[in-house]
């Protein structure tokens, strides 16, 4: 990496959320990130960063996507990567995230990658451990990694980030990547619009400096990046909104209402996409449009990037008891 | 300087006669509020005032010389979870009684968050039973207003009114049921019972963990609207109004809540509420990063509703200060903040944090005191509560300005949440006397 990236101390020893970040420390991560976006793309990939370093993935909550790009980030930094689905062994037997992270902790891990289907547990979890921790996802409250690299995907198609305008459309009550999205772009500029219907935005979001539109085609009107968010079906089914075939009615991004948007709008998703639902399934996969599997491809980079700098704060002695 | 706590064979000690003098004696029911000495004479005040010094007195007295403290009525607390039977990990009503006594609570009405819940005369036997052996102050129980507390079918009001329950409440599950509360309302009449009922439209509130707020949106946890308080309140206010009958809100904590309650009162409806020191001294913002000793229910409101309970006691809205004692093991608290028990303890703290109230200039000294004395005591027709010739010689020596700082490590209760640690407080309770025996003393050992 070159000096300037060297040059940022990041003054973190976890990374729980986007909420703690100042704009250069996530510049800082976006720039490095890049160089490892040109790194991936060679045939040799395998970096010595974390090398003798163990990095545990421990998923409370099932997910492929972020796991595996999370596996293959610390892999591609040297780490030897261990995968834990907690969930089928030890928390049915009644042990405590406590006693699970007390366990952990005696294995000496050094990077742990945690993600929990209850808002705050993986800070609970960060303070009982001496691992730098990363947070993949805490119930509805962040999802830092999510937010960084869909800037970082932003960033490299449109080239800037302050001044965009974003619509961040669908289940925002229920969504971490919505609270981390929207605290990052506060930060650096991007003005926010939240398009959803009311049962499905958070108390006094208003607050939040975001502009709140229950009309997509309003929302949308003029904007550089839609955003759509996942819609988890048992919510469809008359709890939250009547239906699936109202709520795509309504809130489903088609090109009818795509339209409404800049002519060379970006089209994110964080994934897994519930086609016909929440996205058309044609405007999902329009090439000029979609940069879906960008945002794929810089998670790797970005998380990369973050096992990087906590690397750099991890204590370089050995400890001898 | 630390609690002594008396050890229960007290209990078989007589209590003989005790004079307590250079006092600053107070009575909130009268105004009382002289320099002077009190005669406790076995189990009950004997004689008080001006004229009693610690010169001229029959040689058997006990003397105590008060050094100018404050002398006050032993405090009342109308509503404390004391755990036993079925939780005894997390509080029995011994080492309840132990704290409370530190806390110079003389008297405790018990809750039936129990298990079994109270629900049957042999229960509230059982609980009497456990007093009398186990307990250094005095425990009234609550029994349920329904069954197993489900909402369904009444409990025996009238019979377990006679063996001793001084109120009833389905504590944290209030009756949903608008006939059924309207039943138990007026059914209850016959007994004039107390019925104490959680204000909560548990429908409303959903999933939710602490106030709805943009600080919930913020750390991303289902809230508890502030509504769902006020709806509920209004409703029971309603029925209470159609049918007769004494309702008691429990901890009220919401401005609009509290507005109810005064409109209620102007028309002359017999409606009561209480509310706990946390609903007074803390806001939400208490809850900060995820703290889970700060998850209770009621949460923990705006700073504007937290305003509106200092003015509807202020006022008089407000009937009682309770501690809402709910102890918690540590294992129940340790957790992501959804899974978390809800509840902080309270027995300890609840005299230095209504002393704020009076250093703060919003209450006087007896205004507050009369909170956590005469009129518990009233609510739940005990003989309690008074500093007056006759009453039972239940009494607390507390100083009010004295300075230290809350240490949960330190309570004596078997529980130790309570988002009130390291808080620096003004005012503690020095002395705790229980029919006339001495069950609290500070002492400058240790």
């Amino acid at each position: 990496m070159t000096a300037e990236h060297k040059s940022h101390y990041f003054p973190h020893r976890h990374l729980l959320g986007i909420e703690e970040l100042s704009a250069p420390d996530i510049l800082h991560l976006l720039d490095l990130a890049d160089s490892y976006v040109a790194l991936n793309r060679r045939a040799e990939k395998k970096q010595d960063t974390l090398r003798g370093r163990t990095q545990i993935n421990m998923f409370f909550e099932a997910s492929t996507r972020t796991r595996t790009s999370f596996e293959l980030a610390g892999k591609r930094l040297g780490a030897d990567v261990i995968n834990m689905t907690p969930t089928t062994s030890a928390i049915k037997k009644g042990e405590t995230l406590i006693d699970t992270a007390a366990t952990l902790n005696a294995m000496h891990p050094d990077v742990l990658v945690v993600r929990h289907p209850d808002s705050g547990a993986v800070k609970l979890l960060a303070n009982a451990v001496n691992a730098a921790v990363i947070n993949a996802g805490d119930g509805s409250h962040e999802h830092p990694t999510q937010a960084l690299l869909d800037a970082l995907t932003i960033r490299r198609r449109l080239g800037t980030l302050s001044g965009l305008t974003v619509a961040i459309c669908g289940d925002i009550a229920h969504s971490r990547v919505a609270r981390s999205n929207i605290l990052l772009f506060n930060t650096l500029g991007v003005r926010v619009r939240l398009v959803a219907p009311p049962t499905l935005l958070p108390t006094a979001v208003e607050r939040y400096g975001v502009e709140v539109h229950h009309d997509m085609r309003e929302g949308l009107k003029d904007v550089d990046i839609v955003m759509m968010l996942r819609l988890q079906l048992e919510r469809m089914q008359g709890s939250f909104v009547p239906s699936e075939r109202e709520y795509f009615h309504y809130y489903g991004l088609d090109y009818d209402k795509l339209a409404m948007a800049k002519p060379d709008a970006l089209i994110m998703h964080p994934g897994p996409m519930n086609r016909g639902v929440e996205i058309d399934s044609e405007v999902a996969d329009d090439i000029n449009r979609s940069v879906i599997l960008d945002q794929v491809e810089m998670g790797v980079a970005v998380r990369q990037a973050c096992l990087e700098v906590l690397a750099h704060n991890l204590d370089k002695s050995d400890h001898n008891q | 300087m630390s609690p002594r706590l008396a050890d229960l064979s007290i209990k078989k000690t007589r209590p003989g006669r005790v004079a307590y003098h250079n006092a600053r004696l107070l009575d909130p029911e009268t105004g009382l509020d002289v320099r002077g000495g009190l005669l406790t004479e076995g189990e009950f005040i004997f004689d008080l005032g001006p004229h009693v010094t610690g010169e001229g007195l029959a040689e058997d007295y006990t003397v105590v010389d008060a050094e100018g403290l404050c002398l006050a009525p032993g405090l009342v607390d109308m509503r404390a979870h004391l755990r036993e039977p079925g939780y005894e990990h997390k509080e029995t009503i011994h080492t309840g009684s132990r704290s409370a006594a530190a806390g110079g609570i003389a008297t405790i009405a018990c809750m039936p968050s129990t298990n079994p819940t109270i629900d049957d005369v042999s229960l509230v036997h059982f609980i009497e039973r456990r007093a009398r052996e186990t307990s250094l102050v005095k425990v009234h129980p609550i029994a349920a207003v329904t069954k197993e507390r489900k909402g369904e079918q009444l409990t025996e009001l009238g019979l377990l009114s006679d063996a001793g329950a001084v109120a009833f409440s389905d504590g944290l599950n209030p009756i949903a049921n608008a006939n059924v509360l309207r039943r138990a309302l007026s059914y209850g009449t016959i007994f004039d019972v107390l019925l104490i009922q959680h204000p909560e439209d548990i429908a409303l509130s959903g999933s939710g963990v602490m106030n709805s707020s943009e600080l919930s949106t913020r750390l991303g946890l289902p809230g508890i609207p502030a509504e769902s308080e006020a709806l509920m309140a209004a409703r029971d206010i309603r029925i209470a109004e159609m049918v007769g009958g004494r309702l008691h809100i429990a901890h009220v904590t919401t401005a609009e809540t509290i507005e109810l309650v005064r409109r209620a009162k102007i028309r002359g409806l017999k409606i009561t509420c209480d509310t706990a020191p946390q609903y007074f001294a803390l806001n939400e913002n208490a809850v900060g990063d995820y703290l889970t000793f700060a998850k209770v229910r009621p949460p923990l409101r705006s700073e504007s509703d937290r305003q509106a309970v200092v003015a509807g006691l202020k006022d008089g809205t407000i009937d009682a200060v309770v501690s809402d004692h709910a102890p918690h093991d540590q294992d129940s608290k340790r957790q992501p903040f959804v899974q978390a028990a809800f509840g902080i303890v309270g027995l300890e703290t609840m005299l230095p944090l209504l002393l704020e109230t009076v250093h703060n200039r919003h209450l006087s000294l007896l205004e507050a005191l009369a909170t956590v004395t005469c009129r518990p005591a009233d609510l739940l027709k005990l003989r309690a509560g008074r500093l007056q010739k006759g009453f039972p010689a239940d009494l607390v020596l507390f100083d009010p300005d004295l300075a230290w700082r809350i240490d949960r490590k330190a309570f004596q209760s078997k529980s130790k949440n309570s988002p009130f640690d390291e808080r620096p407080v003004m005012g503690r309770a020095l002395r705790t006397v229980v029919s006339g025996r001495t069950v609290m003393a500070f002492s400058d050992e240790d």
